[in-house]
């Protein structure tokens, strides 16, 4: 017999008693029903607590945010499907000869990734009430590669992306696709309980709510 | 209760890192005399109970979560061949490969394989239970592949030749001083001027595993989740190395026990607000990764998952203890356990220490391997594990199921009866007659008699010299509560019970008056 019937069959045969599936009891939030300030003003408190930096700006600057976080930062990626007008603060000077344009066609390696500064994406969706930004690999946010490797990562988030809380988030993503959930900069809790900011991933975390 | 008779397929108990080599009160007596190992556990465990009691308290909805997280896992494994055919059929639909492991041995023998058939001779490791469960690292090894360790608890853990003694946090029973002890002693390119800041510890760990990860070919992970839905497989960590590993190498090798699944997308809704509250004390971890198979242009080309058997089938055919396979991995009932708190986790032998590892590792490996049979007994069963599990599970109920079948197991084995045996025989014929229970309380003088002066036992004989072994017996009353009982209810003028000749089975009259 295979492994695979084998633990079928010892699986079947331990659940001879026919246990039934209960009815799940969902009576816990689905939403959280706030308004458009209230969950911006909970998000920025969520991720300056996770030693995240914030800036909430109208839509028409975060090119100019983007420009001056950006500003003495040598190379920065992009994935090739961010929205192009985010970038029109660099145009000027060297800022467009410091850009790395990752692509299906052209992907940058990894020790390319792993050369360069900072990297800037849009999010597909996020969570007030967590302090956490979902990335789903859409066009803006590129494969998942470009937003762990550079240690600065420069996230948008659109204020009619931000949700409450989770149920609200996750019924807006695909799950089939590759998902990143990042709730702050990288940290580690393993010396001695105590949280400390930046590992292995990106130490820098700028989000931009746009509203 | 045995549920296993007359069924066709006797239970297959797990192997690997599951025993207790020797008994838990013995473990427990050496690893109490470390005041070091005590320091740093109190400290620790203080800490993430204060963190997670902050963050749980901010929910409306926890109990209603935990409800609901219960009722799923339930349905899981009443549904669990049902849920492992979808899951592998999704799960293969988007490229990914599944194979299917009876124990430990079967595990280790696939992932070297498929590690093999690669070419390479090593892997990056994300934290797992399951690969710690199998031994897979000491496997590989022997096999001429190198397994890095990548979580930094792991890191201190693996470059320490030492053991996980926590389940999230491997390296809790080391501080910050010793670990920088080891850093500097085991990292060739450590800055000799270390100091035993955590963010420069942590910026340390870095610099020795960056370029590890840039380079690696082969991962090897454990997952918390699997949607049986969707295919979709989720890590959940904090340090970037969980990424880094999912993301970066061309092949990811993930072995994961078969009752980790998750019927459908919603549910994960649940389990991500329940896990990262109760694990680190955190409204969210930092990082959390879902791939479904294979994604081009993304991340791994080749992905397998490894499902585990090693003993599970075994737990959820123990009707009483099959909730113990609900366990999210959390660790929230050891660093509420006042028995772990003290002991530590290498006290329990297993890979899963703590309350749940005491009730999930004889299960795993049936009651009667090694010490294992110990490990039931090693709670005060007050019930802080129970309140503190975010899918409910009722560890206590379990632990003195187990302590039932333990007993089991061994009765009509022994020819001779044990003093617990004849004890509880004479405890029974005395207890159940109010005469006679009258008879011996006109010993209690004796007590005091023994008790001399000071009013204390310190020390009693036979088996009886395990209570007396870590605290004082205070002397006997001079009277017992019956005898006082009489004689207040005749000094008021009422009749005194007269002693009993009823038959057992029925209330005693002590009990009618007692009840008036």
């Amino acid at each position: 017999m295979s492994a695979r019937e084998d633990i079928l069959s010892r699986i079947r045969t331990a659940l001879q008693d026919s246990p039934q599936a209960p009815q799940i009891p969902r009576e816990y939030r689905s939403a959280s029903g706030m308004g458009a300030d209230e969950l911006i003003d909970l998000l920025v408190d969520r991720l300056v607590d996770y030693k995240a930096q914030v800036a909430v700006v109208p839509e028409a600057e975060v090119p100019a945010r983007i420009a001056s976080l950006l500003e003495g930062t040598g190379t920065y990626a992009v994935p090739e499907g961010l929205d192009a007008g985010w970038l029109a603060g660099m145009d000027d000077g060297d800022g467009g000869s410091r850009r790395r344009v990752d692509s299906p066609a052209q992907p940058l390696s990894v020790a390319e990734l792993d050369g360069i500064d900072a990297v800037v994406t849009g999010s597909a969706v996020a969570v007030a009430e967590t302090g956490t930004i979902i990335l789903d690999g859409s066009a803006n946010q590129g494969r998942r590669a470009i937003s762990l490797v550079p240690d600065h990562h420069i996230c948008v988030v659109k204020a009619a992306d931000i949700t409450g809380i989770l149920p609200e988030a996750l019924r807006r993503i695909d799950g089939t696709r590759p998902i990143t959930m990042i709730s702050g900069p990288s940290a580690t809790s393993d010396i001695e309980l105590e949280r400390v900011e930046g590992v292995h991933g990106p130490r820098r975390l700028d989000v931009i709510i746009a509203r | 209760m045995t549920t296993f008779l007359g069924m066709p397929a006797l239970p297959a108990f797990g192997s690997g890192n599951l025993f207790a080599g020797e008994s838990f009160p013995k473990a427990a007596h050496r690893e109490l005399g470390n005041a070091q190992l005590r320091a740093n556990l109190g400290h620790a465990t203080h800490t993430i109970r204060d963190k997670r009691q902050a963050v749980v308290s901010e929910l409306p909805d926890w109990e209603q979560l935990r409800d609901a997280g219960s009722a799923i896992k339930e349905s899981v494994m009443a549904r669990l061949p049902d849920l492992l055919e979808e899951f592998e059929k999704n799960f293969t639909a988007r490229g990914g490969v599944i194979h299917w492991a009876r124990d430990a041995r079967e595990a280790n023998e696939i992932v070297a394989g498929l590690v093999r058939d690669t070419g390479e001779t090593e892997v990056v490791k994300v934290k797992s239970m399951a690969t710690q469960e199998i031994g897979l690292n000491e496997y590989l090894e022997e096999q001429g592949i190198a397994a890095f360790e990548t979580d930094l608890a792991e890191l201190i853990v693996q470059l320490d030749h030492d053991k996980p003694s926590h389940i999230l946090v491997p390296a809790i029973h080391k501080n910050r001083t010793e670990i920088r002890d080891i850093f500097l002693r085991e990292m060739p390119d450590a800055d000799p001027a270390l100091t035993d800041d955590p963010s420069v510890l942590a910026m340390a760990a870095r610099e020795h595993l960056r370029r590890k990860f840039l380079t690696a070919k082969v991962a090897v992970s454990g997952a918390n989740f699997a949607l049986a839905d969707s295919g979709t497989l989720a890590v959940v960590e904090s340090e970037g190395n969980g990424r880094m590993c999912l993301t970066l190498p061309e092949t990811l090798i993930t072995v994961m026990g078969i009752e980790k699944l998750l019927p459908t997308w919603q549910d994960l809704e649940v389990f991500m607000q329940l896990l990262p509250r109760s694990s680190t004390g955190e409204r969210m971890n930092p990082y959390t990764s879902l791939w479904t198979g294979v994604t081009e242009g993304d991340g791994p080309q080749n992905v397998h998952l490894v499902l585990l058997d090693n003993g599970r089938s075994a737990a959820l055919a123990d009707e009483m203890g099959r909730s113990a396979l609900h366990c999210i991995r959390c660790s929230a009932c050891m660093n509420v356990c006042p028995v772990y708190e003290r002991t530590g986790g290498h006290a329990y032998g297993s890979t899963y220490p703590g309350p749940i590892g005491a009730i999930l590792s004889p299960l795993l490996t049936g009651i009667q391997a090694e010490e294992n049979n110990s490990l039931p007994y090693a709670s005060s069963l007050c019930g802080a594990c129970y309140d503190a599990c975010p899918v409910k599970i009722n560890i206590p109920d379990i632990l003195v199921h187990l302590r039932s079948v333990d007993v089991d197991s061994t009765r009509g084995t022994k020819k001779v009866p044990s003093q617990m045996d004849v004890g509880m025989k004479a405890a029974s014929w005395v207890l159940s007659s109010g005469k006679r229970l009258g008879l011996v309380e006109k010993g209690l003088p004796l007590g005091r008699l023994a008790a001399g002066p000071d009013r204390k036992i310190t020390k009693l004989p036979g088996i009886a010299g395990g209570w007396t072994q870590s605290r004082d017996i205070p002397a006997p009353p001079a009277q017992s509560f019956r005898d006082w009982w009489a004689k207040e209810h005749r000094d008021a003028g009422n009749a005194p019970a007269q002693p009993d000749t009823e038959q057992p089975g029925t209330p005693s009259r002590d009990e009618k008056e007692a009840q008036q």
